[in-house]
């Protein structure tokens, strides 16, 4: 996409690096400091491809589904259980918008096949808080005004719960580093800084 | 008849506070139901066959195969043999299945065949493109006297290309027939009340029969007021299958083709007298967006010198069509105005800030802009950390400061809204409107509370059905205006007949009596009152109902609006990256109804402003026609650690209020795309011509000019 037709200049400095990324500098998404690696590898056995069964342990409940081998943790949340909390929006690991924690770390719940959940502690946004009993987290996302149309804020709400529990005193530096491998399209980024800050100042708002 | 207007500025409980919208809770908790939420019995999901080719035509088709395969329960071509495609992922076959998966793999065992055909995508061709569309030329005063009066000009080319909606919830719905004649739809939409008809007409039953719902929706910024092929093939394949069919777009085709803001090019000479006012505009744009080419940009914008020239050529291209993108039009047209003033300003050797101050007297709302110009200029410290262009520090880090105007008209749409007062004493607002993350709900909810006098959790906001008493489609702004203004009426209409039948109790004719603090109460007597439940209890036995429409522009509502914006960017001459310091925006809109949710839109505009002018892009493959950065690893958008510090100013106060209400989704994300490129410009000493502002560009135009 450059423009620019000129000949390098000789040598190889960070400009001719740089110039060859014709997509931006933004680190969003790629570099998620709190987004967990995938489930490990499931040994040898071979599954499926027809449904196979699956437990999944999910807010404290056990789910016993029949499963293809290849339904993704979100899908089978969403399209199997009715937790539809979690969102789906890239279905390839990039957004966040599906975030669940899986023994207590965020994971893209799309990015992960439901088979590979099992044996887990799965905790999803429908374990957090109620609209009536708010989480601090939520009180204060709702104080601040961190949602928009809200369809990333339950990913951003999830993200944040891990996010605190490791850092329950953050700089908006860390927060901005922290929250990184979430997006929003509205742009309430700047509530959701807000609203961190807040909760970690004692003062989320509301229930808390 | 009540009078109607607003309440007067200490008369309000609630108009003008900092409100929490109503449904955060439910949003923050994951239980909102969206349309891609929507889980009916025995519901069928969709997956469909997209035409891998920019221009094309069907020569073989054959889903038998498809048909065959488990799970698959409807299969529908959309076009077949013969068919021209006229851009890359039009949806040629959709296929219902038990599961995505299953549908999926249904999709992989449709055989087509294609005679591939020349495709043309490149927007900034220009003239050059084959088809292209000069509009006429639109002169004004004698453009060619004042270029050579002139004391200084400057000429430039600018461009911005064609970015995608992206909108978090892709499109699609949910389709359901309760019976052979009767659809009931889930959408993601900004028309709930416009779906049925269109429905209607893809199926051919009607619009009566059709009831759609949105009680929440994942954004649309412009590309979710059409029912759309995808809608109505959905219908159809639940028709075929008699069961519930969700058909949501996978990212894909949701950036390849449910969203499309048209590029714009330009050449532009402009020219000042010695003082600094514009004298002299020239300008030619061209721009692409898909099959029907682009709207012509209003350019030179906002400002009108007095001597000018604009005409725009439209470039037809194999790209899927164009759709409204906040503030159609005004971004480009920002964008490619501010730039080339801004370079005028350099020219002259002038502070942008004293330029622009001088400039807002050749727009329309002069002192609204030099108000707001001053504001921001203090709330950026602009003279303290403002350079001469290129003259930003010795270090490869150069700071910058750029500022950009914009206005925007904001005019309610029609609206109307039924208020039912219970003999309970509950009271609902009815309206078949949709809040897109703008904060509708709770605008409705603040203008019913305040007209009964009640707080707000005593009132109840039903949107989202298109049974309830239509309102226009959420775009152009036109949302708060048209809500504010129908509520304001049926609720004062609704109160009305209430202290009617009231009045008896306390004594004194209806027209004494007022809607305060839960009590229906005598003017200028509160200790005779009555509490509303017990008042509400006097309707009887059914509930007291009344409408009201927004009856346009006066004391409710208005249009026409101004703002500006400034930024502050840090560069590294050295990798090209631009950081965001700060953004300041300065914003008018009338009266504000929640000043929290109306500071979240110039939040969230600034953000969508800092995407596209830093990152945004549709990048298509010459080659292929297709576009290559159809995911959000590659089609970036900032993130949280990217915007910087950013600081909202709204104008308020009697001037602004006694104008009503005006829409804000619009307004503020116009300007920002000019005021990073002007800050970047500032900040390195020479423009970079086209947005975004990716490193390879930056390094690009510092090369050209000599500074690298
Ligand atoms: S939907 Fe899972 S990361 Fe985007
Ligand atoms: S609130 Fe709409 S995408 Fe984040």
């Amino acid at each position: 996409m450059a423009k620019d037709k000129k000949a390098a200049p000789p040598g190889v400095s960070r400009r001719d690096f740089f110039r060859g990324s014709a997509v931006g500098a933004l680190s969003t998404g790629l570099l998620s400091s709190t987004v967990a690696e995938g489930a490990q590898t499931a040994g040898a056995q071979v599954l499926g491809p027809g449904p196979v069964p699956v437990t999944l342990q999910i807010n404290g409940k056990s789910h016993r589904l029949q499963l293809e081998p290849r339904v993704t943790l979100l899908d089978a949340l969403r399209n199997h259980l009715d937790l539809t909390g979690s969102k789906k929006v890239c279905d390839r690991g990039t957004c966040g918008a599906c975030t669940v924690l899986m023994d207590g770390k965020p994971v893209y719940a799309c990015a992960v096949l439901a088979i590979d959940a099992q044996g887990k502690r799965i905790e999803t946004i429908e374990s957090l808080g109620t609209p009536e009993k708010l989480h601090p987290i939520q009180a204060a996302f709702v104080e601040h005004d961190a949602q928009q149309c809200g369809f990333c804020t339950p990913g951003f709400v999830v993200a944040s719960k891990a996010f605190l529990d490791r850092n329950p005193r953050p700089t908006r530096q860390q927060i901005e580093k922290g929250l990184g491998g979430n997006l929003c399209r509205c742009g309430t980024y700047a509530g959701i800084r807000a609203a961190l800050l807040a909760v970690k100042a004692g003062k989320g708002g509301g229930n808390a | 008849m009540p009078e109607y207007k607003w309440p007067d500025a200490n008369d309000r409980d609630l108009i003008g506070k900092r409100i929490s919208r109503l449904d955060g809770p439910v949003k923050v908790t994951g239980t909102a139901k969206y349309a891609f939420d929507i889980n009916r019995p025995g519901m069928l999901f969709t997956r469909t066959v997209y035409c891998p080719h920019a221009h094309a035509r069907i020569t073989k088709l054959d889903t038998s195969e498809a048909a065959k395969m488990p799970g698959v329960k409807a299969v529908r071509i959309i076009q077949n043999v013969g068919t021209e495609i006229q851009w890359a992922l039009d949806e040629i076959v959709a296929i219902a299945a038990t599961s995505e998966d299953a549908a999926e793999d249904a999709v992989r065992a449709v055989k087509v065949e294609y005679e591939v055909l020349p495709h043309f995508v490149n927007g900034e061709a220009g003239e050059k493109a084959p088809q292209a569309k000069a509009a006429q030329q639109n002169v004004v005063g004698d453009p060619n006297g004042a270029k050579a009066a002139a004391a200084v000009t400057s000429k430039g080319y600018y461009g911005i290309p064609t970015i995608s909606h992206c909108c978090m919830e892709a499109h699609g719905q949910v389709c359901e027939w309760t019976d052979e004649q009767h659809l009931e739809a889930w959408c993601t939409t900004q028309s709930v009340a416009g779906l049925p008809a269109q429905f209607a007409e893809g199926t051919g039953i009607p619009a009566a029969n059709v009831r759609t719902h949105c009680e929440y929706m994942g954004g649309g910024f412009g590309s979710k007021f059409s029912v759309d092929r995808w809608g109505v093939e959905c219908a159809k394949l639940a028709k075929d299958a008699k069961a519930p069919v969700k058909w949501m777009l996978e990212r894909e085709p949701e950036l390849t083709i449910a969203g499309d803001r048209p590029s714009a090019y330009a050449e532009i000479e402009v020219g000042a007298s010695q003082d600094g006012t514009i004298t002299y505009w020239s300008s030619k744009s061209w721009g692409s967006g898909g099959p029907g080419g682009s709207g012509s940009p209003p350019m030179p914008y906002v400002i009108q010198p007095a001597n000018r020239r604009h005409q725009h050529i439209s470039v037809p291209t194999h790209m899927a069509s164009a759709r409204a993108w906040r503030a159609p039009n005004h971004p480009q047209a920002c964008f490619l105005t501010m730039s080339a003033i801004d370079d005028l300003a350099a020219a002259l050797k002038m502070d942008p800030l004293d330029f622009f101050m001088k400039n807002a007297a050749i727009t329309q709302r002069a002192a609204v802009y030099q108000e707001e110009l001053q504001k921001g200029a203090e709330l950026i410290e602009w003279k303290k950390k403002w350079r001469p262009r290129g003259q930003n520090g010795p270090g490869p880090v150069k700071r910058g400061l750029g500022v950009s105007m914009h206005t925007w008209g904001g005019l309610g749409h029609n609206s109307n809204c039924e208020v039912s007062i219970f003999p309970d004493g509950s009271v609902e607002a009815k309206l078949a409107s949709q809040d897109l993350g703008t904060g509708t709900r709770t605008v409705i909810a603040i203008v019913l509370a305040e007209t009964l006098g009640l707080p707000l959790n005593a009132v109840k906001v039903s949107i989202g059905d298109s049974s309830f008493p239509p309102s226009g489609a959420s775009g152009g702004s036109t949302t708060v205006g048209g809500v504010s203004a129908s509520t304001r009426r049926a609720a004062q209409l609704a109160l009305e007949q209430l202290l009617v039948k009231v009045a008896p109790d306390l004594g004194v004719p209806p027209e004494q009596l007022e809607a305060e603090k839960g009590t229906i109460r005598v003017k200028g007597n509160p200790t005779k009152s009555m509490p509303w439940k017990q008042a509400a209890a006097r309707v009887g036995m059914t509930p007291l109902t009344a409408k009201g429409a927004n009856p346009g522009a006066g004391k409710l509502i208005d249009q026409g609006v101004g703002g500006i914006q400034m930024a502050e960017v840090s560069v590294d001459t050295e990798t090209g990256i631009v950081k965001m310091e700060k953004m300041v925006a300065v914003q008018d809109c009338g009266l504000i109804i929640d000043l929290k949710t109306a500071e979240s839109q110039c939040y969230g505009a600034l953000i969508m402003g800092i995407c596209y002018a830093l990152t945004e892009e549709k990048i298509i493959d010459p080659v292929t026609g297709r576009m290559l950065n159809a995911n959000m690893e590659f089609y970036k958008l900032a993130g949280i650690g990217d915007i910087g510090e950013l600081v909202v100013h709204m104008m308020t106060g009697p001037e602004y209020d006694k104008r009503g209400v005006i829409g804000l989704g619009e307004p503020p994300v116009i300007s920002p795309g000019a005021a990073i490129s002007n800050a970047v410009a500032n900040a390195i000493g020479v423009r970079v011509p086209h947005l975004p502002l990716t490193p390879d560009r930056v390094l690009a135009a510092l090369e050209k000019g000599g500074m690298s």
